[in-house]
């Protein structure tokens, strides 16, 4: 279980944008994390709603999107998911392949609130 | 007004970036360094103790040991010859740039060459920290299985050379090394790979020159 140290690094990522971005809250946050990832949505959103807690983040809500895990054949191109317990080609069934996505572990953007700016005499 | 903030930052950001600041601290003191990942059990100790009287006469050897309790792995490595820090992690599942660069400050890099550092046993965690090390190490070992690669690939795919301990039980288990190794090159083309049995000392030798030659090459190009 190594889901609280990666929510308390969304939580750091999040916060220093939202303060770079002079946000008054923030509302969502949008991460895209490939299958291969081993990340367990619900234990992130679980540990989220205790760390946020009293930060400019309370209350907001994360957005999973997740990619597959794809592979390609060296040999035929065929693209394919990896089948249980099986990674080679299905089409020719060769050993030369390549993983080419479902690794993805980012934090894309967040979504704030954030004061309008105000006017030079500040009235 | 809401706004849209683009990010576009890799999750364990700081953590990547507290072990560049290591692998900095390693290059300074002319330490090469090998993170050592396996499932509980699979042989990271016995593999240290088998490599460190081998190594005796070229270098002075560091281990640091990640366990969630007790100092068992670093008296071992101790005992064995090295210089030995044990991390307990109290719960966590895995070592992180943090946790290394604190172990780091209880060492002295000045007085060895190599530095292995044992992680805490365990298929998932450890392969998403990165901690600073010139190397990963798997080691894979006959008992656990031949699906192993299937189920933990994040484990298979970041490492640069693969230890498949424990052949000395291959006549006694099931596991079929051609499905093993099928999952491996899938995962990880070219992996370099070595068969061996800490307790019989059979195959030992060709981790211990792929070692040697590995430090050697690091210790020219930082030359």
């Amino acid at each position: 279980m190594h889901e609280l140290a990666v929510t308390e690094s969304i939580l750091e990522i999040t916060l220093r944008h939202a303060e770079q971005a002079n946000a008054r809250r923030v509302t969502d946050i949008h991460l895209v994390l490939g299958d291969l990832a081993s990340i367990v949505d619900d234990s992130v959103q679980f540990y989220w709603d205790m760390i946020s807690k009293d930060t400019l983040a309370e209350g907001s809500t994360l957005h999973f999107r997740r990619i597959e895990a794809l592979m390609k054949c060296q040999d035929c191109g065929e693209r394919y998911k990896p089948g249980d317990g099986q990674l080679r080609c299905p089409k020719c069934e060769g050993g030369r392949v390549r993983v080419i996505a479902g690794e993805e572990f980012r934090l894309e953007a967040i979504e704030v609130d954030s004061d309008p700016p105000t006017d030079g005499d500040g009235t | 007004m809401k706004t849209r903030v683009e990010v576009v930052e890799k999750i364990l950001s700081a953590n990547d970036q507290l072990a560049l600041e290591n692998r900095k601290v390693f290059d300074d003191s002319g330490v090469y360094t090998l993170n050592m990942m396996a499932s509980p059990g699979a042989g990271k100790t016995s593999l240290i103790e088998a490599t460190i009287p081998k190594l005796a006469e070229r270098y002075q050897l560091g281990v640091i040991d990640g366990d969630v309790a007790t100092s068992i792995d670093a008296d071992r490595a101790a005992a064995a010859g090295a210089q030995a820090v044990q991390v307990n992690t109290g719960g966590e599942c895995h070592l992180d740039a943090v946790m290394l660069k604190g172990a780091l400050a209880q060492m002295d890099l000045g007085s060895i060459q190599l530095l292995i550092v044992e992680n805490v046993g365990n298929l998932i965690c450890p392969a998403s920290f990165q901690l600073g090390t010139h190397k990963s190490v798997l080691i894979a070992s006959v008992p656990e299985g031949d699906d192993k690669p299937y189920k933990y690939p994040g484990m298979y795919r970041g490492v640069d050379a693969l230890v498949i301990n424990k052949t000395d039980l291959l006549p006694y288990v099931e596991f079929n090394m051609d499905y093993f190794r099928q999952g491996v090159e899938a995962l990880n083309p070219g992996l370099v790979t070595f068969p061996l049995s800490c307790r019989t000392g059979e195959g030992i030798e060709g981790w211990i020159d792929w070692l040697i030659e590995a430090v050697e090459a690091h210790k020219t190009r930082e030359a």
